[in-house]
């Protein structure tokens, strides 16, 4: 099924790519939806964009909802293991 | 027949006067035939959705796709278009019929016409299918696993489209419905709810649903590929469009 779902987030810092090039980030979009590339019929995609920039500013992954859980760990697990003094 | 074909992008003067980008596909030889209006699914105006465009003029149809993200993401990559579009709240309705009826007026004016034109959908398209052929004046349609036509979306499911349940009575064309078993959005209850309502409706309508198959089954590039549907589902599509378009 096409979900429809959207959630969106403002976000700050850089991404790599496309054309191996950095580039600031000031929008996160994320769904649960078909896969462009990925071998699963849903994964939970995100795209790490600047759209000031056009279309092609963009990183997207796309996780298997498995993987995508074991992220959002993994990223808790980083900023937690961090001083709190550096991750305000 | 020949099978020689040419296949080019055009611009069409789409919804609201926007000159947005189509790929259009057309047999070589000149005779008059119908056309068929290919709605893209939400991935985009991808290389497999052109592959569908060409093989619809491989059958004998003047065929088009109007790249429904074009003012989004003019000349971007399909997925990058998808992604931006996705990112802006996706198609309104309104501008989708109105870029399939810029669509079918293309086909319409082409010298080979026979003035019948066909709409298709997959995914999101599906829907769009039955949404175009509720408010435009279309001679066939193609629901290929839509979600939404019928339905409510479960509680806290952040849609962005409503169900076309209060269009139904509206609908003006032929309707082929093609869906898979396994599919939960539509699930077989929403597809049997549908053939009741245009059942009650006197719409004309034809629906197969396949074993062994969910969504996408038409995909030959996604795990979801499921070649016996696939390959009676493309049987059903030019019988149907053969009985609707022909002539």
């Amino acid at each position: 099924m096409c979900t429809y779902a959207t959630v969106k987030t403002a976000l700050d810092g850089s991404a790599k790519g496309p054309e191996s090039s950095w580039f600031h980030v000031t929008d996160g979009t994320v769904y649960f939806d078909h896969p462009v590339h990925a071998m699963a019929e849903h994964t939970l995609n995100i795209d790490f964009a600047d759209p000031a920039r056009g279309p092609s500013a963009r990183v997207a992954v796309e996780l298997t909802a498995a993987s995508a859980r074991e992220l959002v760990t993994a990223i808790q697990a980083a900023l937690d293991s961090a001083p709190a003094e550096l991750t305000v | 027949m020949s099978d020689s074909l040419s296949a080019y992008t055009a611009l069409i003067t789409g919804h609201e006067g926007d000159e947005i980008e189509s790929y259009v596909a057309r047999p070589t030889d000149d005779g008059i035939r119908g056309g068929v209006v290919v709605i893209h699914h939400m991935p985009g105006y991808d290389r497999s959705t052109k592959e569908i465009v060409r093989r619809f003029a491989e059958l004998g149809y003047d065929a088009i796709c109007p790249n429904l993200y074009w003012r989004e993401a003019p000349g971007a990559a399909p997925d990058d278009a998808a992604a931006t579009a996705r990112a802006q709240g996706g198609v309104p309705d309104g501008r989708l019929i109105g870029d399939v009826g810029a669509a079918a007026a293309y086909l319409r004016a082409l010298a080979t016409s026979n003035r019948k034109v066909g709409v298709i959908g997959y995914c999101s398209g599906g829907r769009q299918s039955v949404l175009a052929a509720c408010n435009l004046d279309l001679d066939a349609a193609v629901d290929c696993y839509g979600a939404f036509v019928v339905g409510t979306p479960p509680d806290g499911f952040p849609l962005q489209v409503t169900n076309l349940v209060d269009q139904l009575p509206h609908l003006r064309a032929p309707l082929l419905g093609l869906f898979g078993k396994e599919d939960s959005y539509p699930s077989p209850e929403q597809v049997a709810e549908l053939d009741e309502i245009l059942t009650a409706d006197g719409k004309p309508h034809e629906f197969h649903s396949y074993d062994d198959a969910g969504h996408a089954f038409f995909s030959p590039d996604r795990p979801s590929y499921r070649v016996a549907a696939a390959n009676d589902g493309w049987e059903r599509i030019t019988a149907f469009y053969s009985t609707h378009l022909g002539g």
